[in-house]
């Protein structure tokens, strides 16, 4: 509403009528309105400035007492108190790894069974089959880890993978271990699990976005499907397919309880994929309750802030990129 | 067979491989789905009974249930969704209703969209250090872990998904809408509240729903805010236990009534996540349909 130009307000000079009155009060309700949802919002906003100022402020001892080397020590000692977060930045970074490696190829070959090759009587319930996969608790997923599918690859996967991958040359120190169950391939197999309904379900969408013009026109043409995927669909959405990758990656990065139950909280540095390593998030969700010392405590949430870090400048991308092909379409 | 042809197979052939890896691929995303779900169907209801929701949290080697975990779990999404979503409506009918293109807007939707998907244990964290380590200081080390921390970690899940959701279906609502209103001279507040508002109803609903969703399964943000308590408590600035966090601690542990007790605990959570979520698609498909 304008505020300059009221007939009502201009027309009357002696006294006030009820329209005038009530116009000025709807005036005045609508300004307080208009203030308190502009307030809620700009509590999102500083929302995130707040995560990002708490946990610097909390980490602050850890960073001062280490420096540099709290980011480059491998040494993450509790009892005498030096902490180094080499071991799991490095299991961060590989379970995510791994999960992505093996989610993108799945998520794509889903993407493409829904938006090209089903039947139309297939596609809702498989979508949403997928869909209810992302709904399941981590938690979940992290007891049947440890439960199932651990237990699993001890006794089907790890020495298959330890026969074969580890005789190879260069890459077989990867694939060398006992069949523990618990490591790292285990966590990013099941992570894999986690984000792929995610990458999926972003795909899908992306892909159903294409005009059926080009891709019509490339059937015409006498393109295959795959050719119609590969050299239509996918240029199209390249941006926000990316997007969506990195949007699994935040959320790989970030998750906590799947990794926990199965990654075995170890703090040695090993090269071995089937070893049991700990990841930034498996750490702090181990130790914070259990942390007497203030360094300790400050450690854990220092660790948490470069994970806050990290997982905003992946997510920043994932967004801008997705962004990026709406613009394309004109929304 | 000339040249021609062979390329014509080769394609043939390169279509036929890459449709049946897609196939294979969808195969094997289903097949994690109903190996998880059906190990979480069978397990939990072997140890499914009525002890479960009677009793409280048992020692090892000892008959319990999990009723203090159950009305922790309800105690602070409630308190969660009572505080997450005002703010979420909030800021979704700004985004929605007053700045659709403006580059503040544009803004707060990218943060907002980041928040969504930040990760829950670094909640947990700027709830430790901005509300109980303050709280500590305040009362003299009388409250740390409490119902009340673990509730406003779970509301910052909650804000994002309400925000997201009441934006989409706000703008969804015809301006013609909107214009016809404001051209009776109805004011702004009311116009939202009541017209707008009120049409997106059915949208609004299902992103409270997946919030509830979304924080039920949540563990990682309670670990060190709510913490976990053995017994039966409702007082706010105690701690207090929780559905996820008695499944972490039963699982890890290496008792095995404790891991049925998981395991009951797990389908319970399961059972109910999912039929939030369907609820939630089956409110907006009959809204669509209409």
């Amino acid at each position: 509403m304008n505020d300059t130009v009221h007939p009502l307000v201009m027309t009357t000079h002696a006294g006030e009528t009820p329209g005038d009155r009530r116009a000025t009060r709807d005036q005045r309700h609508d300004l307080w309105f208009k203030r308190s949802m502009f307030g809620a919002a700009m509590l999102v906003l500083v929302l995130l400035g707040a995560i990002a100022a708490s946990t610097l402020w909390g980490g602050g001892l850890a960073f001062k007492t280490f420096g540099l080397s709290f980011i480059t020590s491998t040494e993450w000692d509790a009892v005498n108190n030096h902490f180094g977060a080499v071991v799991p930045i490095y299991g961060t970074l590989v379970t995510s790894f791994l999960a992505l490696l093996i989610a993108v190829p799945v998520s794509f070959g889903i993407a493409i069974f829904l938006t090209e090759v089903a039947p139309p009587w297939l596609k809702m319930p498989v979508a949403s089959a997928i869909e209810l996969l992302a709904g399941i608790p981590s938690i979940i997923y992290g007891m049947w880890g440890l439960f199932v599918f651990g237990p699993f690859m001890a006794e089907h996967l790890s020495p298959l993978i330890n026969d074969y991958l580890g005789a190879l040359p260069f890459i077989g120190s990867l694939f060398q271990g006992p069949p523990l169950g618990i490591g790292m391939l285990t966590a990013g197999i099941v992570l894999a699990v986690m984000i792929m309904p995610f990458i999926t379900s972003v795909m899908h969408e992306v892909f159903r976005s294409v005009p059926t013009q080009l891709k019509e026109s490339a059937y015409a043409l006498g393109s295959t499907t795959w050719e119609v995927v590969w050299d239509i669909v996918l240029p199209y959405t390249r941006s926000a397919v990316v997007g969506g990758i990195f949007l699994g990656l935040g959320r790989a990065l970030g998750e906590t309880m799947a990794v926990t139950f199965v990654l075995g909280n170890a703090q040695q540095f090993s090269a071995s994929l089937l070893m049991p390593s700990s990841s930034i998030a498996s750490v702090i969700a181990n130790e914070f309750s259990e942390a007497y010392t203030d360094l300790h405590r400050s450690a854990l949430i220092a660790l948490g802030f470069l994970l806050f870090i990290v997982t905003f400048v992946v997510l920043a991308l994932a967004r801008l990129m997705l962004m990026r092909l709406s613009r394309k379409e004109g929304l | 067979m000339n040249a021609n042809e062979r390329l014509y197979r080769k394609r043939a052939l390169k279509n036929a491989v890459a449709m049946f890896l897609s196939c294979g691929a969808t195969a094997f995303g289903l097949l994690w789905l109903a190996w998880i779900l059906l190990t979480t169907i069978i397990n939990g209801f072997q140890a499914l009974n009525l002890r479960l929701f009677t009793q409280m949290t048992p020692p090892p080697g000892t008959e319990g249930g999990l009723a203090n975990a159950f009305y922790g779990s309800a105690l602070m999404s409630a308190i969660a969704l009572l505080i997450g979503t005002p703010i979420g409506l909030m800021a979704g009918i700004w985004l929605a209703e007053f700045a659709r293109h403006s580059r503040l807007g544009t803004t707060v939707r990218f943060i907002n969209d980041i928040l969504l998907s930040a990760p829950s244990i670094v909640l947990g964290l700027f709830i430790y250090t901005g509300v109980i380590l303050p709280l500590n200081l305040l009362t003299n080390h009388q409250v740390g872990f409490s119902a009340i921390a673990g509730a406003l970690a779970l509301a910052l899940l909650v804000i994002p998904v309400v925000v997201r959701t009441t934006d989409e279906m706000l703008q969804l609502q015809p301006s013609t809408m909107r214009e016809a209103a404001l051209a009776l001279g109805v004011p702004q507040w009311k116009l939202t509240l009541q017209i707008v508002l009120r049409a997106a109803k059915a949208g609004v609903v299902t992103g409270i729903l997946l919030a509830l969703a979304r924080i039920t399964g949540e563990t990682a943000p309670l670990l060190f805010t709510a913490f976990g308590n053995q017994f039966w408590s409702s007082n706010l600035l105690k701690p207090i236990a929780s559905v996820p966090v008695v499944i972490f601690q039963y699982a890890m542990s290496p008792f095995d009534d404790w891991h049925s007790l998981a395991w009951a605990g797990a389908l319970v959570l399961t059972l109910f996540v999912l039929v939030l979520s369907l609820a939630s698609r089956l409110i907006l498909l009959r809204n669509r349909s209409h």
